[in-house]
């Protein structure tokens, strides 16, 4: 089943096809009679679905969003994207659940740009901070339900019997009194065209009938890319097209001066054309190996960017430094915000016992997603503009088109196909996508473009997760328990790191995971130190929450030992009053056979320990611990355990799936990863020099689901704080070395 | 340059120098062998060449005009690649799926050298990075492949 669907989708065709979306649809609609294809060149259903529109119901408009062909599979427009997460199946069952549809005749899409698709509560539409399933829930069920309600009726028309005496069973109405069923497939011409109900009136399922909430359905997805047979932006063609490739500026703000061979480029084999860009050169040729070989040949004279001229871009100095930005951060002196405070810090640290202080540092580090981005521009000729490329908010991204070529943002359509990694690489980051090039490169050309960035240019404009240098201060009573915490953040937040300007409040992505912290301690601050970064920020798998909570439970750890207490005791002791919490804590204890912190002799001899990280990130709450040896110096990761508290889950097994890979990412970043600047460029340019956690590193992961019942929270980012927190902390239990920054490369841990 | 891609003779107008992925990828239209670092760090654009994984983005086409190559478009005409898929499959292997076709790759080469790997073996030869993590699920996948209890027909 599952195969049959990617068969037809418009982006897996092989060879050289025209992937013009309005044109597939409206060709797909002729071509299959009786099949009923909404939302795309059809005002008329259009503007019957802007009736059901109000401002308490989002996501109303049934047609836009389903289609139910003849064979009776179910074509859903995504408001999220799909890039591994798993959201395109959890749509799937939500929807099916209420449509009554089994998910697994579903194909689903990501939805084009559009009013009618901005599900979220905050009326807009990006895919990110693990809002998907706990933001379109009810939206979402409330679609199925509402395109259930039109199917009866429509049921009810066809049967010439009441509403009132059809129900529905997968895919079918039922007509119980006579035995008469109607495949949905055969009611859907009529169905699509009825009024949408008023979404008050629909009446959702009982959750304890639920067949497929809940369940481990299996992805939609996965035969289609076990096989090759799905198609990210980087391999989409449309008839002729060109192949680019760029060469970027060393350093952000510099520019093409003179291009010393630009006459020998354009002679060499399969070059169409030479081009200067801002802050870019770039070579257009029949095939890509022709435009890299071209522009890599290029010998271009870069121009420093004008010092003090007003500027929108983050010009990179010559001189910059990561390990001297780091000495910065620890000892800059400036005006300390207040984001968290509660009781009297200074009089708690007075007051104190013991005072214990310490500076607790993050790192640069890339997104490394596996698909380089590319972006593919076609100019129509009725002036209108198609461009695919890998991106997480198609309206943000539409719109910042239309700014940048003056077009009309109805006249752009924007194609958004799956992407091939996430971790937060394809919001909108100025100068981290190659679309403003494609475009400009199109239009210079006359011939659609595709443009695809090296994984070497790639490393040189990716958007980076902030770095940091976190002053703690902490106060224990005699006990040896911590009663007063100070920390100051030197630091700049991935939010306010996305333009030049700071806002006008303080970014809570700089400080979550400081912030928000459950332990009981009575007095407390949490400051922020702005210090503005040369180099472009972003977000990355669990934002501020992914240094964070590593910087906050080390210390915590830290003061666990100067005052002689166990970390799990101790931790157990400051969520007391917390029943979500202490409960989420001791079933990662009875997951790992229960704490043992060691060190200990294993079975096969080692020396090992471990470790505890606990983080609350994205409406979650997660509770890890890791056992860690030493083997030849370097940091071996044997197991994690992990228990998650998302309130409620929609896919078990796609939740764990999402553990396993917060969990590489969280190892990757605490044992591995890195990005060093020096003279104003990234040490690194490609994986041999800025290594990712590969298989023989993985270690056994054991993950434990916890439904509180509590609101639904995040899942993708939520497992990956606790991570690094719990293999430094077993680290430092082991060798009693006090880890206090990442990553654990930096360390020797031989002797 | 003539090629025998998935027992089919191709013709291709390149440099003999030009990479075995970008000939696949722009002349023949076959993009499901992915582009991910042109370095061979990454594994993505993994093919077989006379049953080996290649890493074919730095493969001249003139070192493997002779050959017969595999790529993953013909994954499941082969008895093992059909098994893999179907182990992948069953072990809901995927995240992203970008690595995905070079894992594929790479796990049916290592199981026609060694049918029975262990967790060395699996550690030497599946060298492929994968950035959604799902390094536990390929090793699940492979053990149920060599212990033999996965068919074809999953």
């Amino acid at each position: 089943m599952v195969n049959g669907l990617f068969d037809d989708a418009p982006l897996m065709q092989q060879g050289p096809v025209n992937l013009s979306r309005r044109r597939f649809m409206l060709t797909s609609a002729g071509a299959a009679t009786g099949a009923f294809v909404l939302g795309f060149g059809l005002p008329a259903r259009q503007a019957r679905a802007q009736a059901a529109k109000g401002p308490k119901y989002r996501g109303t408009q049934v047609p836009a969003f389903l289609e139910i062909r003849p064979d009776n599979t179910v074509r859903l427009q995504s408001p999220f994207i799909e890039g591994g997460q798993g959201t395109f199946t959890a749509m799937a069952q939500i929807v099916g659940e209420e449509l009554d549809a089994d998910p697994s005749t579903f194909l689903v899409e990501n939805a084009p740009a559009g009013d009618e698709y901005a599900v979220m509560d905050s009326g807009m539409r990006i895919t990110g901070g693990s809002m998907s399933v706990r933001n379109g829930y009810p939206a979402m069920r409330r679609l199925g339900a509402l395109g259930r309600e039109m199917l009866l009726q429509a049921g009810a028309q066809h049967l010439g019997v009441p509403v009132s005496e059809l129900t529905t069973q997968p895919g079918q109405v039922v007509h119980a009194a006579s035995g008469r069923t109607v495949n949905y497939g055969d009611l859907a011409h009529v169905a699509m065209d009825l009024p949408v109900p008023d979404p008050a009136s629909v009446k959702l399922r009982d959750p304890s009938q639920f067949r497929w909430i809940g369940k481990s359905v299996k992805r939609l997805d996965i035969y289609g890319k076990s096989t090759g047979k799905v198609d990210y932006a980087i391999d989409v063609r449309v008839d002729g097209m060109l192949h680019a490739a760029v060469q970027h500026a060393p350093r952000l703000g510099m520019t093409v001066g003179s291009i010393r061979n630009e006459e020998q480029v354009r002679q060499m084999k399969g070059v169409h054309s030479v081009h200067r860009l801002p802050g870019a050169a770039a070579v257009v040729a029949e095939r890509w190996w022709h435009a890299r070989r071209g522009v890599e040949a290029l010998l271009v004279n870069w121009v420093e960017a004008e010092p003090g001229a007003a500027s929108d871009i983050r010009v990179m100095p010559a001189d910059f430094s990561t390990e001297e930005f780091r000495k910065h951060l620890a000892t800059v002196s400036g005006k300390e915000e207040n984001a968290e405070t509660r009781g009297d810090v200074t009089r708690g640290l007075k007051n104190a016992h013991t005072v214990v202080e310490a500076t607790y540092f993050s790192q640069y580090v890339n997104h490394g997603q596996l698909e380089p981005p590319s972006a593919l521009a076609r100019y129509n000729p009725d002036g209108t503009l198609d461009i695919w490329l890998p991106n997480q908010a198609p309206d943000m991204f539409r719109a910042d088109m239309a700014r940048r070529t003056g077009m009309d943002a109805e006249k752009i359509t924007i194609h958004s196909p799956l992407l091939g990694g996430f971790f937060g690489r394809h919001f909108l980051y100025d100068h981290g996508s190659p679309y403003p090039q494609a475009i400009a490169l199109a239009k210079a050309t006359g011939r659609p473009i595709k443009l695809i960035w090296t994984r070497e240019e790639e490393f040189l404009r990716d958007a980076l997760r902030p770095m940091a240098a976190v002053r703690f201060r902490a106060g224990l009573d005699a006990t040896g328990r911590p009663v007063a915490l100070d920390v100051v953040s030197a630091t700049e937040g991935a939010t306010e790191g996305l333009g030049t300007k700071r806002g006008k409040d303080l970014d809570p992505t700089a400080l979550e995971g400081l912030t928000n912290k459950a332990y009981d301690i009575p007095d407390r601050r949490i400051a922020q130190l702005f210090v503005r970064n040369p180099a472009t920020l972003g977000y990355w798998r669990s934002v501020g929450n992914s240094m964070n909570d590593f910087l906050y439970e080390t210390f915590l750890d830290e003061l666990a030992d100067k005052g002689h207490q166990d970390p799990y005791e101790l931790r157990l002791h400051l969520l007391r009053d917390n029943r979500r919490l202490t409960t989420l804590l001791k079933a990662v204890a009875d997951l790992s056979g229960g704490w043992k912190r060691g060190p200990f002799t294993a079975a096969d001899g080692s020396r090992r320990a471990r470790g505890i990280g606990m983080a609350s990130p994205f409406g979650s709450e997660a509770a890890a611990i890791a056992e860690v040896s030493i083997e030849n110096g370097r940091v071996r990761v044997h197991e994690v355990w992990e228990a998650i508290d998302p309130g409620k889950v929609v896919n078990p097994a796609i939740v764990e799936g999402q553990v396993n890979g917060a969990i590489a990412l969280g190892l990757s970043q605490v044992l591995l990863e890195e990005t060093v600047y020096e003279n104003g460029m990234p040490r690194a340019r490609n994986y041999d020099g800025y290594p990712i956690l590969a298989l023989n590193q993985m270690p056994r992961v054991h993950v434990k689901i916890v439904e509180s019942g509590e609101k639904m929270g995040g899942v993708g980012e939520p497992p990956l704080p606790a991570i690094p927190p719990a293999v430094a902390n077993a680290v430092s239990t082991l060798t009693g070395r006090r880890i206090r920054s990442m990553p654990l490369s930096r360390h020797d841990f031989a002797s | 340059m003539e090629l025998n891609i998935n027992g089919i003779q191709h013709h291709v107008d390149v440099e003999p120098d030009t990479p075995l992925l970008w000939a696949l990828r722009d002349d023949l239209a076959m993009t499901g062998t992915k582009y991910g670092c042109g370095l061979a760090q990454c594994g993505a654009c993994t093919v077989l060449v006379d049953g080996q994984a290649v890493r074919s983005c730095v493969t001249p086409v003139e070192k493997v005009a002779g050959a017969s190559i595999t790529t993953i478009e013909a994954i499941e005409q082969d008895d093992l690649g059909k098994r893999v898929v179907a182990a992948w499959v069953k072990h809901q292997v995927p995240q992203c799926g970008y690595c995905q076709s070079g894992q594929v790759m790479a796990a049916t080469s290592l199981l026609r050298q060694v049918p029975h790997p262990t967790d060395a073996d699996i550690d030497a030869a599946m060298v492929n990075l994968c950035r959604c993590g799902t390094y536990n699920a390929i090793r699940a996948a492979i053990h149920d492949l060599a212990s033999g209890s996965t068919d074809g027909g999953a």
